[in-house]
C-alpha cells in the first residue's frame, strides 16, 4: 500500500510538469500580445512595449521563460501580472477560498442528494417514483446551467424575495446555497443515475439474496453489502467532479458574481496573462491527481478484493 | 499624438435582444435592501476592477478612469456639453499656440496636506513622459518641448526633464510646445495631466495600490477584483466638489449581475443594461433610465493596403456607404441604442458638422451605380473584421446583409476570437478586408477624430490610409492662431475626408444605463461617463 501511494506521487511529478509545459507553450501561441494588448484601441511606441516586456522577461525565448518560470516556481514564485503588477500567488489566493467553500457545498449535496435518490429509485426499479427520478435528471442533464441558474435567480430573488441576487463581498453561507445547488444540479443528476443503475442491477445479486436469507436487518442489507458493492463507479465520477468543482464554474459564478476561479481564469484567459492561466492550471492539476488517488485508495476500502501492491 | 481610450468596452457591451431568457418585469424597484458593505450616503456604481495599478498616466480604460477621475484634479475638466471648465488652474493663456502659461488656484491640498504647487505639475509630467517609467499614456507629453530628450524611440533617455516646462513661482508655470497646438488646452483635460505629491517618488509601486490625489475623493480602499472605496474629501476647494460622501465602484462579472443588484437595491447605478435586459429596462426603473447620445463613432474601415482595397476609387466606397441601412439596422439588430452617422465625428465634439452627404444616406440604386461607376470591388466580395468577444457579430452580419442586398457585392465577416487577436491583426497589417473601427473621445474637438485616424502618420490609422491632400489641410488646421480657427480648419479636412472615404461612418454612440430610486441627479458626460460628484443620496 505504501509503495503503490509512493509510486502514484512520483507519478505526478512529470505529469504536473508536462501539464504545465503544455498551457504554458499554448498560451505562448495565442495569438495577440498581452503588453500590447493593455493599450487598447490607442497605440503605444515600441520602445514603450519593449522596456515592459524586458522588465517582465518576456523578450526572452519561449524555453528560457519556461525554465525561469519553473526554476521561481520551485521557490514559491508563481509569478506577477501583467496588467496589474500583483503577485499571482496572491491574486490566486483572493479567489480560492470562495470557489473551495463553493466547491464543499455543491460537493455534498451532490453525494447527499444524489447518493440518496439513486437508491430510493434503485432499489424499486422500473416503478412510478424510479421513472419520476429518470425524467426528472433528464430535465438537469439537458438544462444548461445558465438558464437553471437565472431561473433561480428570477424565483428566489425576484418573485420569492428571500435572497440577494448575488452574493455579496463577503458571502455568507447562506448566500451560497443558491449558487451552490445551481453548481450541483448537474453532477447531482450523473450521481443520481449511476447510483440507481448500480443499484438496481446489484439488488438481484446473489450476495443480496445470501445477506436476506441470512435474515440482517434491512438497514445493514441495503446499508453495507448494497452501498459498498454499488458505490465504486460513484466514487471515481465523484473523485473527477471534484476536480471540476474546484475549477470553479465558469458560468455560475458569473451569473451569481461570484468571484471565484472560474471568473479569474476566464479574465486571465482574455487579457492573455499568462502567468495567471498557468499558475491556476497547475493547482488545477494538482487537485485533479490528488483527487484521483484519493479515489484509486478508496476502492480498496469499498472492496477489500482490489488490493495495491 | 494618438489615440484614444478603446472602444472596445462600450462597444461590447451593446446588442443582440437575447431576451430568451428574460423574465418579465418584476417590479420591486427599490426594494429597500441596501448592501450591508455600503456606507450611508456613499454612492455605488457598476465600475470593474482597473487593469492596472492606479497610476494617472498608466491608465487609458475606462474602469481604472473612473478611479482616477475621482482622486485626481487636473488643471481643467469639461462639463456635460464639452466645455472647458477650470478645476486646479486658475487661468490658461497664451499667445500663440506655443507657450502657454498655467496660473494655479491658491491653497489646493493633496489628500496628504501637501501643498499643490507648479513643481508638482512639473515633476509628474517630467516622471510621466520618461521611457523608464513605462507609463501607457506617456505620448500624450510629447507634444512639450524637450519630450524626445527623456523619451526617445530608441535607447536611454538623455535627460529627466523635459525643457519645455518652467516653474516661474510656486503657483504659475509654463509650457513650451515643440509646435504651434491651437487645441492643446483641450488636451490638458486628460487624467494623464494630473500632479502627484512628493511621497510617491519614494515608491511608486506602493502609492499605485494606495493612492494620495488633489481631487474630490480621497482613498479608503481597495478590496481586489471586488470593490474600490473612496470617500469626499472635505476640504477640496474645486467646481466639482463631492455632493455625496463618497463612491463604492463595485466589480461585476457581468453586466446581467449588475443590473439584477440594481433593481434589487444593492447597487445604486449600472453604466451600461445588457442585452438581455435592454427590452424592460425602462419599465423597470422608469425615471431611472437612461439613454443618451455621446462621443462616440462606429466605423467601417478599410484596410489600404489589401488586394481589394489598394487604389480603390472612392466611388467604390462612396456605394457601399450607401448601401448600409443605418435607420434600420440601429433600430432593430442596436434596439435603438445607436443613431446614424451623419459625419466623421460625434455631434458632442466641438466643429461637428452635418455633412450635407447623400453617402451616409441609404439608396440602393444609387449605391450600384457608383460602385459600377468606381470600377467595382475586385473579386466582388469583401470581409469586415471584428472582436467576437464585444458582441459586434449581430450587427456585422446586418450590415453585410444589407450590402449584399442592395448591390450584389458579397460581404462576410470576419471573426477574431477576442480584441488582442483583432488588435494584433490590425498593428501587423493582416486584416482582409475592412475592419471595425470605434473610437471615444479624449478631449471634445474634432480633431480627435480627424488627425488621430487619418493623417498618414497617426499610428492608430490602422486602415493605413495615406493622402498627401488630406495631409497639408490638416497641418493649415494645425499652424492655425487661435482654436476656432483650427477646428474650422478641421471642418475643411472633413469635408474633404467625404470625398476619399477613408472609413464609411455608421452610428454613434448612447449610454443605455440607469439608477436606483435611493439617489438622484445622475448624469451622463460627453464621452459617456457618469458625472459621479453631483450624484446626491436620499
Amino acid at each position: 500500500m505504501g509503495r503503490y501511494v509512493a509510486r502514484r506521487l512520483l507519478q505526478m511529478i512529470p505529469v504536473f510538469i508536462g501539464s504545465t509545459l503544455l498551457v504554458f507553450l499554448m498560451m505562448y501561441a495565442l495569438p495577440g500580445d498581452p503588453v500590447r494588448a493593455l493599450a487598447g484601441e490607442q497605440h503605444v511606441d515600441a520602445a514603450q512595449i519593449a522596456e515592459i516586456k524586458a522588465s517582465l522577461g518576456l523578450d526572452q525565448p519561449i524555453w528560457q521563460q519556461y525554465l525561469n518560470y519553473l526554476a521561481n516556481l520551485f521557490q514559491g514564485d508563481l509569478g506577477t501580472q501583467i496588467g496589474t503588477k500583483r503577485p499571482v500567488a496572491e491574486v490566486i489566493a483572493d479567489a480560492y477560498p470562495i470557489t473551495v467553500r463553493l466547491g464543499i457545498f455543491a460537493f455534498v449535496f451532490t453525494v447527499v442528494a444524489g447518493i440518496s435518490l439513486g437508491i430510493v429509485a434503485g432499489l424499486k426499479a422500473e416503478s412510478l417514483r424510479d421513472r419520476g427520478l429518470l425524467g426528472l435528471t433528464l430535465v438537469l442533464i439537458s438544462m444548461p446551467s445558465f438558464v437553471l441558474g437565472f431561473l433561480v435567480q428570477y424565483f428566489f430573488a425576484f418573485q420569492l424575495g428571500i435572497a440577494n441576487p448575488n452574493v455579496s463581498l463577503e458571502p455568507t453561507n447562506t448566500e451560497l446555497l443558491m449558487p451552490a445547488l445551481v453548481l450541483a444540479s448537474l453532477s447531482l443528476a450523473y450521481v443520481a443515475r449511476l447510483t440507481r443503475t448500480s443499484v438496481a442491477e446489484n439488488v438481484r445479486a446473489d450476495f443480496m439474496r445470501t445477506a436476506v436469507a441470512k435474515g440482517l436487518p434491512r438497514r445493514r442489507v441495503v446499508g453495507i453489502h448494497l452501498m459498498r458493492n454499488s458505490l465504486i463507479p460513484v466514487v471515481t465520477f465523484l473523485g473527477a467532479d471534484i476536480g471540476s468543482m474546484m475549477g470553479g464554474a465558469i458560468v455560475t459564478e458569473g451569473i451569481f458574481n461570484i468571484k471565484g476561479i472560474g471568473s479569474l481564469i476566464f479574465d486571465a484567459l482574455g487579457k492573455r496573462e499568462g502567468a495567471t492561466v498557468v499558475g491556476v492550471v497547475t493547482l488545477l492539476v494538482v487537485v485533479y491527481l490528488v483527487c484521483s488517488l484519493l479515489v484509486d485508495l478508496l476502492y480498496a476500502v469499498l472492496d477489500p478484493r482490489i488490493r495495491y501492491a | 499624438m494618438r489615440g484614444a481610450k478603446s472602444a472596445k468596452w462600450v462597444a461590447g457591451a451593446a446588442v443582440i435582444a437575447l431576451a430568451a431568457t428574460a423574465c418579465g418585469g418584476s417590479d420591486n424597484g427599490d426594494g429597500g435592501k441596501k448592501n450591508s458593505g455600503q456606507p450611508a450616503g456613499y454612492v455605488s456604481i457598476d465600475v470593474g476592477e482597473p487593469q492596472k495599478p492606479l497610476m494617472p498616466a498608466d491608465t487609458n480604460e475606462s474602469n481604472g478612469a473612473y478611479v482616477i477621475r475621482s482622486l485626481f484634479s487636473q488643471l481643467l475638466g469639461f462639463d456635460s456639453k464639452g466645455e472647458i471648465i477650470f478645476l486646479n488652474a486658475e487661468s490658461l493663456e497664451t499667445e500663440d499656440s506655443k507657450t502657454w502659461t498655467v496660473k494655479l488656484k491658491k491653497g489646493w491640498k493633496f489628500h496628504n496636506g501637501e501643498d499643490v504647487t507648479a513643481q508638482s505639475y512639473i515633476d509628474a509630467w517630467n516622471w510621466y513622459a520618461n521611457v523608464k517609467n513605462k507609463q501607457q499614456n506617456a505620448f500624450w507629453f510629447s507634444d512639450i518641448k524637450g519630450y524626445a530628450d527623456v523619451h526617445p524611440d530608441k535607447g536611454e533617455p538623455k535627460s529627466d526633464k523635459m525643457s519645455g516646462l518652467t516653474a516661474v513661482d510656486d503657483t504659475t508655470f509654463t509650457i513650451e510646445l515643440s509646435e504651434r497646438v491651437p487645441y492643446f488646452n483641450y488636451k490638458l483635460g486628460y487624467s494623464t495631466f494630473a500632479p502627484l505629491p512628493k511621497v510617491f517618488y519614494d515608491d511608486p509601486a506602493a502609492f499605485g495600490k494606495k493612492p494620495i490625489g488633489n481631487g474630490p475623493y480621497e482613498f479608503e480602499k481597495w478590496d481586489h477584483k471586488k470593490l474600490i472605496q473612496v470617500k469626499a474629501y472635505d476640504a477640496y476647494q474645486g467646481p466639482n466638489k463631492a455632493a455625496n460622501k463618497g463612491l463604492q465602484f463595485k466589480n461585476y462579472s457581468t453586466v446581467e449581475a449588475a443590473y439584477s443588484d440594481l433593481i434589487s437595491g444593492n447597487l445604486d447605478i449600472v453604466r451600461q443594461v445588457g442585452p438581455r435586459d435592454l427590452p424592460k429596462y425602462k419599465t423597470d426603473l422608469g425615471d431611472g433610465a437612461i439613454s443618451q447620445p455621446y462621443a462616440a463613432i462606429q466605423t467601417l474601415v478599410p484596410a489600404f493596403y489589401t488586394k481589394t482595397f489598394k487604389d480603390i476609387d472612392p466611388k467604390v466606397l462612396q456605394g457601399l456607404s450607401m448601401a448600409v441601412d443605418r435607420d434600420t439596422i440601429t433600430k432593430t439588430v442596436l434596439n435603438g441604442t445607436r443613431t446614424p452617422a451623419t459625419s466623421f465625428t460625434p455631434p458632442q465634439v466641438k466643429g461637428n458638422q452635418t455633412l450635407d452627404s447623400d453617402f451616409l444616406k441609404y439608396d440602393p440604386a444609387k449605391a450600384k451605380e457608383l460602385i459600377k461607376a468606381g470600377g467595382g470591388v475586385p473579386g466582388n466580395k469583401f470581409t469586415i473584421q471584428y472582436n467576437s468577444d464585444g458582441g459586434h457579430k449581430e450587427w456585422v452580419t446586418a450590415v453585410c446583409e444589407s450590402i449584399r442586398n442592395a448591390t450584389g457585392v458579397d460581404c462576410t465577416g470576419d471573426p477574431k476570437p477576442d480584441f488582442p487577436t483583432d488588435l494584433e491583426a490590425r498593428d501587423n497589417n493582416e486584416v482582409k478586408g475592412m475592419y471595425r473601427g470605434g473610437w471615444v473621445a479624449d478631449y471634445p474637438v474634432n480633431v480627435n477624430f480627424l488627425k488621430e485616424l487619418y493623417h498618414s502618420k497617426a499610428e492608430s490609422n490602422n486602415g493605413r490610409f495615406a493622402d498627401k491632400e488630406i495631409d497639408a489641410l490638416m497641418a493649415k488646421g494645425d499652424k492655425a492662431e487661435s482654436l476656432e480657427e483650427s477646428v474650422a480648419a478641421y471642418q475643411e479636412v472633413e469635408k474633404a475626408l467625404v470625398e476619399k472615404m477613408p472609413s464609411i461612418p455608421l452610428w454613434y454612440y448612447a449610454i443605455n444605463g440607469g439608477h436606483g430610486k435611493s439617489v438622484s441627479n445622475v448624469k451622463v458626460d460627453f464621452h459617456g461617463d457618469f458625472e459621479l460628484t453631483n450624484v446626491t443620496t436620499k
